[in-house]
């Protein structure tokens, strides 16, 4: 598990950067962050400034410094990635964001005064495109209210990703960080049912921008599916986190995980499902995977932490149905091995059953974590909003306009399920041209 | 923060309350549901609405104490709140010109259904109401729902009143003596529901149940509450929570609602000594029956 930086490794860190003309980690990264000049204020020993630089272009940095695949980001593009290795530009993100967070004075002087500009936008789902959108508008004088459907701000960085990985502490200052901008946040109200977007347009808001997040869980569709124990990894990771289901029966809603967990898939969310499963108390947790190593879609270093810690990999295997104990909990899982074919259209090796290799695998818990599905709440109670032949909501990607005028969308329920940093810079392009918009220097179409 | 304002014990498992929810009565329609969530460290659990009043801002729910969460809500008091309440969710239900309907309820079914049957009445359907419960004791709302139906049977468990025991005697034989129904609706236990579509089955008569699994999000991500419905996997949460009951899978049904009775156990047994002091302050017990 990563630690965070001591005052000397950061410094000693920082000390590494070159400083190039042309800084390529800028470019890697979805928000801008004016990455050289935050590590050149950490070498001058200037947190303050360092914070400031971070904060104008990134509103959630302590989230970002530990969740973000800056392997694919910055780092990568880091001129000494070549180089006998990049900077650490992700964990020295995350060192300026806990100095910031254990200096709260520094941050109530660096707040600029916000004059209100008399215009209103509701943002929908307080995840990190939420946050990040209603930040950024909230910074350029929009009176911003968030709709929460849950009974807490932060959507995935609560429900989805785990307390080891993301302390909830830090979501939680990141949250209020938002809230002190003057955004206001409404928990429990689940937009398409409370008020629809056409009712938050008809009353007085200008703008709405949907950010909804990730929504329907995918099952496998295969035989006993719905036998208890089998878990979809949304309802495994909003029990354990969101509701704290490790804490029961101090906490009211339970959780059961057994001696034995399958995990199915090999994405960052079956990463985080297998590492609970084993801080849960269970003994053996496996991840089933039905193509091989190099096409898992989990980060290098999720994928590193979870064998680390004693998740084992069953690559090349898949399974066919499930068996029940007769009183409708999961008892077993039947299993058989894959080969790997000619690349199908996603581009990866096309899995193929291997005849006669079967074989049953005794569990006691069972989690699939496929992805999702867009949740169909927002998109079936609002006139005139297309959709992707996927469901997703049909999006101009560089200014997040929908077909809907008014409306914008971000994260998950625009591109599917993506990145919090991806969501991110979605969301900041968003509410760039939400502005631009309002302020009347462009026109809908 | 959801205000109690009115509270009732009907009878002495079933509570009664009206909440401040302005939000959410200008939205509610019949068939749909809230999930709450009592206090910081509770779950989140679904009930139906049994009425709102749009002009005052409140809602009405009913429920049954079955475990640590619904004694928790029935040892708030008038003026004390609920932490959360979200809604309305699930999809109202369809309310069209069927002509004769017969509505079926029992305990926490009784408050659903009688918004229901004035909807139903306000589009033109002839309503008869069968009430079910275990005894005299347990029976309440009888005169609300005959104030709302244009008849209103009772069926007791003990035998105590007529010669039926259960519902299905009573719609089999209220079917057979050619009674003309063209769809039924049965809210309440699941044995209730599933002995009613039992009943109405060989007469091919639609009957809509409304289910009640267990939840957690209650929007459709999770899909702890799926059911299986003429074989496809559904989210009662989205999807319903009204489905054709001659097509629900009630054994899958029973056993996934069934799936944490020994943490429910658990749970509201170790929770007891702090109940009981709850209740000591509010009836002012002396402070030593207070203590277990």
């Amino acid at each position: 598990m990563a630690l965070g930086y001591t005052d000397e490794q950061a410094l000693e860190e920082a000390s590494r950067c070159i400083d190039c003309k042309k800084a390529g980690c800028k470019d890697g990264c979805p928000v801008n962050i004016d990455i050289p000049e935050f590590i050149k204020a950490i070498r001058a020993g200037d947190m303050p400034e360092a914070a400031r630089i971070l904060k104008s272009k990134n509103s959630l940095p302590g989230i970002c410094g530990r969740v973000c695949p800056q392997e694919t980001q910055c780092e990568m593009t880091c001129n000494l990635a070549k180089k006998g290795g990049p900077i650490a530009i992700g964990r020295l993100e995350r060192y300026v964001a806990d100095w910031e967070r254990d200096h709260p004075e520094i941050a109530e002087q660096q707040k600029e005064r916000i004059r209100f500009n008399g215009k209103k936008v509701a943002v929908v789902g307080s995840g990190p495109a939420g946050l990040t959108c209603a930040a950024d508008l909230a910074k350029l004088g929009y009176e911003v209210i968030i709709f929460e459907a849950l009974h807490v701000a932060g959507g995935v960085l609560m429900y989805g990703i785990p307390e080891f990985r993301l302390p909830k502490v830090i979501v939680q200052s990141e949250v209020d960080y938002v809230k002190s901008l003057g955004v206001e946040i409404k928990l429990n109200h689940v937009i398409g049912k409370i008020a629809t977007v056409d009712e938050l347009l008809e009353n007085g808001f200008d703008a709405v921008f949907l950010s909804p997040g990730a929504g329907a869980p995918v099952f496998l569709n295969i035989p006993g599916e719905n036998l208890s124990g089998i878990y979809s990894a949304n309802e495994f990771l909003t029990r354990t986190n969101l509701m704290k289901a490790y804490l029961f029966p101090e906490y009211d809603t339970p959780i059961q995980v057994g001696k034995r967990v399958a995990v199915f898939g090999a994405g960052n969310v079956a990463m985080d499902a297998s590492r609970c499963a084993l801080r849960l108390g269970a003994e053996e947790v496996y991840i089933i995977y039905r193509r091989s190593k190099v096409e898992m879609p989990a980060r290098l270093e999720e994928r590193e932490n979870a064998e680390e810690e004693g998740v084992i990999f069953k690559l090349l295997t898949n399974p066919s149905r499930f068996l029940g104990d007769g009183r409708g909990r999961v008892r077993a899982v039947e299993l058989h091995e894959m080969e790997l074919g000619e690349p199908d259209e996603s581009g990866r090796p096309r899995p193929i059953r291997k005849p006669g290799s079967e074989f049953i695998m005794e569990i006691d818990t069972a989690i699939p974590a496929l992805g999702t599905r867009p949740n169909p709440i927002i998109p079936s109670t609002t006139k005139g909003l297309e959709l992707t032949k996927w469901g997703t909501i049909l999006t101009d990607e560089a200014s997040g306009r929908t077909s809907k005028e008014r409306v914008w969308c971000g994260g998950d329920m625009a591109t599917g399920a993506a990145t919090v940093i991806s969501a991110m810079g979605a969301a900041r392009r968003a509410a760039t041209d939400i502005d631009k918009y309002l302020r009347g220097s462009t026109e809908w179409s | 923060m959801c205000k109690i304002v009115k509270k009732e014990i009907l009878v002495p498992n079933t509570i009664y309350l009206k909440v401040e929810a302005a939000e959410i009565a200008r939205k509610a329609k019949p068939g749909q549901f809230v999930i709450l969530r009592v206090d910081e460290v509770g779950e989140r659990f679904p009930l139906s609405l049994a009425g709102w009043d749009e002009d005052r801002g409140t809602l009405e729910i009913l429920f049954l104490i079955m475990g640590k969460s619904t004694m928790k809500l029935s040892a708030l008091d008038e003026g004390d709140c609920i932490r959360d309440i979200v809604g309305p969710l699930g999809r109202p239900t369809e309310i069209e010109s069927y002509g004769n309907i017969l509505s079926v309820c029992s305990t926490f079914g009784i408050g659903p259904m009688v918004p229901m049957i004035k909807a139903l009445k306000e589009k033109g359907n002839k309503v008869v109401t069968v009430m079910e419960a275990r005894d005299k004791a347990s029976l309440f709302w009888e005169d609300r729902l005959k104030s709302v139906s244009d008849e209103t049977y009772v069926v007791l468990g003990d035998g105590s009143l007529g010669k039926h025991r259960r519902v299905r005697e009573f719609i089999t034989e209220y079917l057979e003596s050619g009674n003309k129904v063209d769809r039924v609706f049965a809210f309440g236990r699941i044995f209730m529901m599933m002995d009613c579509c039992r009943a109405t089955k060989p007469f091919d008569i639609k009957t809509i149940v409304g289910l009640t699994p267990i939840m957690v999000d209650g929007t459709g991500m999770c899909g702890c509450c799926r059911v299986s419905v003429g074989g496809e996997t559904k989210f009662t949460c989205v999807d319903g929570p009204e489905f054709d009951g001659h097509l629900v899978d009630w054994e899958l049904l029973i056993k996934r609602k069934r799936a944490y009775l020994r943490e429910e156990a658990q749970a509201f047994n170790l929770w007891q000594p702090d109940n009981l002091r709850r209740i000591a302050e509010l009836s002012e017990l002396p402070e030593r029956i207070s203590v277990m």
